[in-house]
């Protein structure tokens, strides 16, 4: 008897947290993917494609499938161990095929070059590029996210990537360099 | 309970949370009276000295300035204009390094003074009480005053604050331990800066006006409570000396015991705090009409022989303030701006005095080590705890260096990090002498520089995404756009008008090119696919050839005929092409037939000159010498007799075309004739006359190549030659050729043209083979409608191309040996 009135009471226990459970899974569902978003967010934004995806959040989506983490240049080590945390998973070395070298760049046009052919405006992943065809093109700085992808379309070769002065708005402290010593 | 004034009165202040007590050193300077301003060499001036945006420059190099002369002007609050301090030439505008921790350059305006000191022109007011809150804002702005006390806020923004004031804070604690700028500056200007106080209670009309100064300052203190005396609602309160008290938050917390939240601006606990100084520069400007062109700097340190305050040019370097206070330590300069607790070390003693510049210190080598001559004496924190005791603004110092050596941004916020007022209390007291104030400072700019860039990337996210969305627009725009041009094409085709009807033709010729593409390019794939097996078809042969120009001359013309055929025709879109040649062939008889005739000549032309290339090629590339000028007349007689052969056929073929009664019936002939010459299985005698005359011909040229070739000659004269025969001959002719070219010694330079000349034949020959096929691809496949021998054509158009490419190739592989040969001998 008192086995029948434990299957029942744990029965009962059982379909009510189900019930409960069930409930929730519809009213607190959760739309789109969470894991891309945040793994969105983590990235730089340069929009540059050199992870092999056409633009940050489709390397996101790809890395919340299982893509390697260590494919986004831009972000370095940093953004590397940012997913790393977020996706629980080992930190890796960036890969390889990627350049090393993430100094902040922006985009430079040399006006006196530049014929006007519009190829640069098609690559530029942000539209920080201004001009019309076979007029002289020029880059908005501040928009300019360093991706590289419109040195390559450059009939001329007229586009060079200036990495970003340091000004005393940017300036980092640094205190393992030996301070500048003065000079008479 | 007491209010905040009783209590000030009685004396009683609150205290803020730590603080220290390091060693004063206000000894130095605070006895000697102001020094009065020396004009430099030359001075530097940063067009920003202030937190916000630098104005814009109004002046060019090369521009004689006045003393209080506006070198920029601004168009916003948060810019700041500078003045020229004194009279002199812009001598240039370049990046110049400016003070700041970084030792980085900003642009700056640099003026060679004439030691004229020249006004320009200025308008005093004796009463502010007579201008509006309007004119003195606007007087203070452009009067360039921004906190002299070391922050560099603008000080118009501060004083323009639309909220209820309560407390007006007068700063002049001055906790530094060696600054005595403010002291002075209240012992001997004690009315002005009495005037700018008032100029501030007209502007922001407060209920209270408290003057904060440490206990340290006896005779400032003495001067201010007998210029306030008479002022009931201005209180001096004499605070105990304790760092950092001169701190805004910590202040207020002396004075009304309220604590400002983190993130929070005093105004909204309607208090304002101005600097002594920043009173003085408003005073000054609003009555006297002077700019903030000049401030008082204490210069002081160990390492000077006459510290003492100077009043001070903006702009003026700091070297010329040492000098003038007779720097003794010239082995290892070590310059700080600023106090001992807060300052930085500058890299340069070109750098510039700015405005909010209070203390230039001059340290010896015991005072304050160098940061150049030592390394770090920092070891590891031992958790004491007294960093935590003595901070001002109630952090965990300790928490925070993990933290930041970690770079664990999100928990340096949590920590508030950012609510550090970088006072250096904590790095005093370390025994493990960490400088912890360093590390905030880094830990500070990375996450602003951070800020940064999560700005920036949020924007390029959104300007991709913008992107995006503005290319799948125009790419369904696009799509629109044509489907509509498509739609009012198809309208207009179907209306019926003599203007639908030329499209359509224009569409049917297009479609009719679009299909004879394709069938070339099939048959392209197909020759590709069939080279290997086509070796024993190489039909450089005439019959091909003439079937290939006799096939092309009919395409043509059917193509000629279906235009303007099309012009009338009143038949389906969808009618075949060649059925519409057909029957405009038909309709127009007169000028088919007359076609059909020139077609006819021009063959036989060809032939006549394919005939005599063929005897030349030969007849050079004979390799026996001695006979050569004797073949050389033959083979020109035997092209002559060709030639004369050829025309006198192609009048006959004219002429019989003319004469043909029934026009449709020659018409039919030349068709069938043509047909079967296209598909050379055999030659066709049964045809009518211009076929056979186009036999004869073929005949002849037979004949002509059998007299130019030694070995190949009898039996091509037949009536019954085979195809296959044909093309053997072929292969040998050519075969023969490649040899007399590759094999044959050629000493003389004769030789060699003749080597040349032959190899160009042979590659004319090809071309044309080449052009032959694949021209002939188009009509043949058109005429496949009423062609009888369709199977049978097609292939052998397909052999004959394949026979072309291949001649092509060894004409062009010849050529290569010819122009190489020249060029190894």
């Amino acid at each position: 008897m008192s086995a029948i009135i434990a299957i029942l009471v744990l029965g009962v226990i059982a379909a009510l947290f189900g019930a409960l459970l069930g409930y929730a899974s519809v009213q607190f569902k959760v739309e789109g993917d969470p894991l891309a978003e945040q793994l969105d967010a983590l990235l730089p934004q340069t929009q540059c494609g050199q992870c092999g995806y056409p633009g940050c959040k489709p390397y996101a989506e790809a890395v919340a499938n299982g893509e390697a983490i260590n494919k986004c240049a831009p972000g370095g080590e940093d953004t590397i161990k940012k997913i790393a945390d977020l996706m629980g998973v080992e930190v890796q070395p960036l890969d390889e095929n990627h350049e090393t070298d993430n100094t902040p760049k922006v985009a430079f046009i040399i006006e006196e070059d530049c014929i006007g052919c519009t190829k640069c405006i098609q690559a530029c992943p942000v539209d920080a590029i201004l001009g019309t065809t076979k007029q002289m093109h020029t880059i908005i700085a501040d928009e300019c996210t360093g991706c590289d992808l419109c040195v390559a379309p450059c009939p001329v070769d007229c586009i060079e990537m200036i990495p970003l002065a340091t000004t005393t708005q940017n300036w980092q402290w640094d205190l393992s360099t030996i301070p500048v010593v003065q000079i008479d | 309970m007491e209010s905040v004034i009783e209590r000030i009165q009685k004396g009683h202040f609150s205290h803020f949370h730590g603080g220290i007590h390091p060693p004063e050193q206000k000894f130095l300077t605070s006895t000697k009276p102001i020094a009065s301003a020396q004009i430099p060499e030359q001075l530097i001036i940063p067009v920003r000295q202030h937190i916000g945006q630098a104005g814009d420059i109004i002046v060019a190099v090369g521009d004689k300035v006045l003393k209080g002369q506006a070198l920029s002007a601004s168009n916003s609050p948060m810019q700041l204009p500078v003045h020229a301090p004194t009279s002199g030439i812009i001598s240039a505008i370049e990046n110049a390094v400016i003070p700041h921790p970084s030792g980085l350059s900003e642009l700056c305006i640099i003026i060679t003074p004439d030691h004229e000191d020249t006004w320009r022109k200025r308008t005093i007011c004796p009463d502010h009480h007579l201008l509006s809150k309007d004119q003195i804002l606007e007087k203070i702005a452009n009067s360039g005053i921004a906190g002299m006390g070391g922050a560099g806020f603008p000080t118009q923004v501060k004083v323009s604050t639309l909220a209820k004031i309560n407390y007006l804070i007068i700063n002049a604690a001055e906790c530094e331990p060696y600054i005595t700028a403010d002291d002075l500056l209240i012992q001997e200007h004690s009315p002005t800066v009495l005037d700018g106080i008032k100029i501030l209670d007209h502007l922001l009309a407060p209920k209270n006006i408290l003057i904060g100064i440490e206990d340290n300052k006896a005779k400032a203190i003495e001067t201010l409570q007998k210029a306030t005396a008479d002022i009931a609602h201005i209180h001096v309160c004499v605070i105990p000396t304790k760092y950092p008290s001169g701190g805004e938050k910590q202040l207020i917390k002396i004075l009304t015991n309220q604590e400002v939240p983190s993130g929070v601006l005093p105004s909204s606990l309607g208090i304002v705090m101005q600097n002594v100084a920043t009173c003085f520069a408003i005073a000054d400007a609003v009555i006297n009409d002077t700019p903030l062109i000049k401030r008082v700097v204490t210069v002081s340190g160990q390492a000077l022989d006459k510290p003492q305050n100077i009043w001070s040019l903006i702009g003026t370097p700091v070297g010329f303030l040492t000098q003038h206070c007779d720097y003794k330590n010239r082995q290892h300069k070590h310059l700080i701006m600023g106090g001992p607790m807060m300052g930085f070390s500058l890299s340069n003693d070109q750098i510039p005095v700015i405005k909010s510049t209070n203390c230039i210190l001059a340290p010896s080598e015991a005072e304050i080590e160098s940061p150049y001559s030592t390394g770090t004496k920092e070891v590891e924190c031992i958790r004491c705890g007294q960093c935590a005791d003595v901070c001002p603004a109630q952090l965990l110092p300790q928490e925070l260096q993990w933290s930041a050596k970690a770079k664990d941004q999100q928990q340096l916020t949590k920590l508030n990090l950012f609510d550090c007022i970088e006072c250096g209390a904590c790095a005093y007291v370390c025994p493990s002498q960490i400088p912890l104030v360093h590390y905030y400072r880094v830990a500070k700019a990375e996450i602003r520089q951070q800020k940064l860039l999560d700005i920036k990337a949020e924007k390029a996210k959104v300007r991709f995404e913008a992107r995006k969305e503005r290319l799948e627009r125009e790419k369904i725009a696009r799509a629109e756009k044509h489907k509509k041009a498509a739609e009012a094409r198809k309208a207009r085709m179907n209306s019926g008008t003599s203007e639908a009807k030329t499209e359509k033709s224009a569409v049917a010729a297009a479609l009719a090119r679009v299909k004879a593409k394709k069938a070339q390019a099939s048959t392209d794939d197909h020759k590709i696919n069939s080279e290997p097996e086509s070796t024993n078809e190489q039909a450089s042969d005439k019959k091909d050839q003439v079937a290939n120009a006799i096939a092309r001359a009919k395409a043509k013309k059917l193509a000629k005929q279906a235009q303007l055929k099309e012009g009338q025709a009143t038949e389906n879109l969808t009618t075949d092409n060649d059925k519409e040649a057909s029957i405009s062939a038909k309709l127009d008889n007169v000028t088919v037939s007359d076609k059909k005739a020139k077609v006819a000549a021009a063959i036989a032309k060809a032939k006549a000159k394919k005939l005599q290339q063929a005897e030349n090629s030969n007849d050079s590339l004979s390799t026996d010498t001695q006979a050569k000028s004797d073949e050389d007349k033959k083979a020109k007689v035997a092209a002559a007799v060709a030639k004369a052969k050829a025309k006198a056929k192609a009048k006959a073929a004219e002429r019989t075309q003319d004469d043909k009664p029934d026009v449709l019936v020659a018409n039919d002939n030349v068709a069938s004739a043509i047909d079967v010459d296209a598909s050379s299985a055999k030659i066709d005698i049964a045809s009518t006359q211009s076929a056979a005359e186009l036999k004869k011909a073929r005949i002849a040229a037979t004949i002509e190549k059998a007299k130019a070739k030694a070995k190949a000659k009898s039996s091509l004269t037949e009536e019954t030659i085979k195809t296959e025969a044909k093309s053997s001959l072929a292969e040998e002719t050519i075969k023969t050729e490649a040899t007399a070219i590759t094999e044959a010694p050629i000493p003389g330079a004769a030789e060699l043209k003749k080597a040349k000349v032959a190899a160009a034949v042979a590659k004319a020959k090809a071309k044309k083979l080449a052009a032959q096929a694949q021209k002939v691809a188009e009509p043949e496949n058109s005429e496949q409608g009423d062609d009888d021998n369709v199977i049978a054509s097609a292939t052998d158009s397909k052999k004959a191309r394949i026979a072309a490419a291949v001649a092509k190739a060894k004409a062009k592989k010849l050529a290569a040996d010819t122009n190489k040969s020249p060029t190894s001998e």
